[in-house]
C-alpha cells in the first residue's frame, strides 16, 4: 500500500520536474528563434551594418529567467530529495525500533 | 542545537525570499545590460562550491587519519553539495555566457577548472555509489587529491587561457550592486549550511539504522 | 630491510614476472600506437597534422596506455592474491607504494621510448630540438600521472567496477598532468620555440610531483589498511 503510494508521489514528482523543465526551456525559446535563419535575400551579396537591428538582438530576460529557475529548480528538488530521504529513514527506523521492543519484551 | 538549525532555515529562507527585490532593484551593467543580473546567483553558488570542496577535503583529511566516524559522514553530504552547486554554476555560467559572449561555453580559464572540480567529485560520489563495500574510505583519498589538486587545476588552466571576468570584479563592485550581492552570496551560505546540516542528518540517521538492524539480526 | 632495499625487491618482483610474459608490455604498447593511429584520422587533414596535433596525440598516448598499464598492473596481483601477501608482509607501506610505482614507470619509459621516435616521426615533430627539457617534461609528466594512478589502482584492487572507476577518478585529478605536458610540448614543437613557457610547465610539473607523492605515500597506509 505505502509502496504504490510512494511511486505515485515519486511518478507524479518525476512528471512535474519535467514540466517544469520544459517550461524553462520554453521561455528560453526565443533564444533559439532569435537565430537569425539563412536568408534567401542574402544570397546576392551582403549589406554590411554597424550594429545589429533591435529586434534580432538575443533578448536577455529569458535568459535570466531560466537561470534563476535552474538555480530555484536545483535547490528545492535538491532539498526534497534529502527530505523523503530522511522520512524514507526514519520510517524504518521507526519500524525496527518497534520490533526490537517487541523482541525485547518477548 | 536543533532550535539553532531552525532559526538558521527561517533566516535563510527569509533572506532567499528577499533577494530577488533586491535583485531586481540593483542597477544594470553597462555593456551586459540584464543578463549580467545571473551574476547574483551564479557567483555565490560557486562561493558555496568552493566552500563545499573545501569542507570535504578536511573531511577526508579526517577520514584517512582519525577513526572519526562522523567526518566520514560530512565529506560525503559536502561532496553530494559540491555537485549540486557546481551544477547551478554549470548551467546558469553558459546561460550568462550565450549573450554576453554569444556562445555557450568558452574554453576560458575558470570555466575549464571548475568543470574539472566538478568533474572530480561526480568522481568521488560514483567511488562511493558503484564502489562497493569499503570505498568510504577510498573515496576519503579521492577527496583529499581533489583538493590539493585546485591549485594546480587552477594555475594550468590560468596559463593556458583566460577570458572570464576576473575574480577582481567582486571587490570592485559599485554600491548598488555590492549591497545585492553580497546579500545573496551571505544567503547562499546559509543555504549550503542549512543543506549540508539536513544531509548530514540523513547520514547519522542512516547509520543508526544500520546498528539497529544488526542489534535485530542478533 | 632498508626502505631502498623493500622498494628494489617489489620492483625487482614486477620486473621478473614482466620479463617472463611480456602480457603488460606489448598489450600496452600497441594500445598505445592504436591511440596514435586513431588520432591521426582526426587531426592530419591533407596530410599534414593541424598544428599541436603531435603534442596533444602523444600525452593521450601516454595517459591512455598508462591507464592500460596500470589497470592491468594491479589486476595481476589481485588474480594471484598477491597485493594481500604483499600487505601482510612485515614491510613499510611507502616502500611498497613506492615499488609499485617505480615497475609502472619503468614499463612506461620503455613504451615511451618507442611512442615518442613513432610520433616524431610520424607528425614531422622536432620532438629531438631540446632533447633535455623534452626528456624532463617526459619524466615529470610521467612521474606525476603514475604517483596519483598507482595510488588510486592500489585502493581500487577492492572495490566493484574498478575497470571503469580507474580512468573515471584518474583523468580529473591528472589534467594538469596532460595540460602541463601537452602544452610545454606543443611550446617546443611551435615555429618560434618558446623556451621560458616550457620552463615554466616543467617546474610545475615538479611541484606536482613532490606534492602528489607526498600526499600518495601518506595516505597510502590508511587506505590499504581494511
Amino acid at each position: 500500500m505505502t509502496r504504490t503510494y510512494r511511486k505515485v508521489v515519486w511518478s507524479a514528482g518525476a512528471t512535474l520536474g519535467v514540466m517544469a523543465l520544459l517550461l524553462a526551456l520554453g521561455v528560453a525559446q526565443p533564444v533559439f528563434a532569435a537565430q537569425p535563419p539563412a536568408s534567401t535575400a542574402a544570397q546576392e551579396g551582403f549589406v554590411p551594418v554597424k550594429d545589429v537591428p533591435a529586434q534580432e538582438q538575443l533578448p536577455a530576460a529569458p535568459l535570466v529567467m531560466a537561470a534563476y529557475a535552474v538555480a530555484w529548480v536545483a535547490v528545492f528538488g535538491y532539498i526534497w530529495s534529502v527530505w523523503s530521504r530522511l522520512g524514507r529513514v526514519e520510517r524504518d527506523l521507526a519500524e525496527v525500533s518497534r520490533r526490537v521492543d517487541k523482541g525485547a519484551r518477548r | 542545537m536543533k532550535k539553532l538549525f531552525l532559526v538558521l532555515l527561517l533566516a535563510d529562507a527569509a533572506m532567499l525570499a528577499y533577494a530577488p527585490v533586491l535583485i531586481v532593484n540593483a542597477p544594470y551593467e553597462a555593456t551586459m545590460g540584464l543578463v549580467q543580473k545571473i551574476f547574483y546567483f551564479h557567483v555565490p553558488s560557486w562561493m558555496a562550491m568552493f566552500t563545499s570542496a573545501f569542507v570535504c577535503g578536511v573531511a577526508s583529511f579526517f577520514v584517512l587519519f582519525t577513526t572519526r566516524k562522523t567526518a566520514d559522514r560530512v565529506g560525503a553530504a559536502a561532496a553530494e553539495l559540491v555537485v549540486v552547486f557546481g551544477l547551478i554554476g554549470l548551467i546558469t555560467g553558459p546561460l550568462w555566457a550565450r549573450k554576453a559572449w554569444g556562445v555557450w561555453w568558452q574554453w576560458d580559464a575558470k570555466l575549464t577548472s571548475a568543470l574539472i572540480l566538478w568533474l572530480i567529485f561526480v568522481a568521488y560520489l560514483l567511488l562511493r555509489r558503484y564502489g562497493g563495500a569499503g570505498s568510504e574510505k577510498l573515496a576519503a583519498a579521492v577527496g583529499l587529491f581533489g583538493t590539493a589538486n585546485v591549485p594546480f587545476v587552477y594555475w594550468s588552466v590560468n596559463v593556458w587561457r583566460t577570458m572570464h571576468p576576473t575574480t577582481a570584479v567582486v571587490p570592485s563592485l559599485q554600491p548598488g550592486m555590492r549591497g545585492p550581492f553580497w546579500f545573496c552570496a551571505l544567503a547562499f551560505l546559509g543555504l549550503y549550511v542549512v543543506m549540508l546540516t539536513l544531509r548530514v542528518r540523513l547520514e547519522n540517521r542512516r547509520a543508526e539504522l544500520e546498528t539497529l538492524y544488526l542489534a535485530v539480526e542478533d | 630491510m632498508t626502505f631502498l632495499q623493500t622498494v628494489w625487491l617489489v620492483t625487482r618482483k614486477d620486473i621478473l614476472i614482466e620479463a617472463r610474459s611480456r602480457e603488460i608490455f606489448f598489450t600496452t604498447l600497441f594500445f598505445a600506437v592504436s591511440c596514435v593511429l586513431v588520432f591521426a584520422f582526426g587531426f592530419v587533414r591533407e596530410g599534414k597534422p593541424v598544428e599541436d596535433a603531435a603534442a596533444g596525440i602523444l600525452w593521450i598516448a601516454i595517459a591512455f596506455s598508462g591507464t592500460l598499464a596500470l589497470g592491468r598492473a594491479f589486476e595481476r596481483e589481485r588474480q594471484s592474491e598477491t597485493l594481500r601477501a604483499l600487505l601482510i608482509a612485515p614491510i613499510s607501506r611507502p616502500a611498497l607504494y613506492v615499488g609499485k610505482l617505480v615497475g609502472v614507470l619503468m614499463l612506461l619509459a620503455v613504451v615511451e621510448l618507442i611512442v615518442v621516435p613513432l610520433v616524431a616521426v610520424m607528425f614531422q615533430a622536432a620532438l629531438f630540438e631540446h632533447a633535455l627539457l623534452m626528456l624532463g617534461l617526459l619524466v615529470t609528466g610521467t612521474i606525476g600521472f603514475c604517483a596519483v594512478g598507482t595510488l588510486f589502482a592500489a585502493m581500487l584492487v577492492r572495490a566493484r567496477s574498478r575497470d571503469v572507476l580507474l580512468p573515471v577518478l584518474l583523468y580529473p585529478i591528472t589534467i594538469p598532468v596532460i595540460i602541463a605536458g601537452v602544452r610545454g610540448t606543443a611550446a617546443l614543437l611551435q615555429a618560434d620555440v618558446d623556451l621560458p613557457m616550457a620552463r615554466a610547465w616543467l617546474s610545475m610539473l615538479v611541484f606536482f610531483d613532490v606534492m602528489f607523492i607526498t600526499l600518495a605515500l601518506w595516505t597510502f597506509e590508511p587506505v590499504m589498511t581494511e
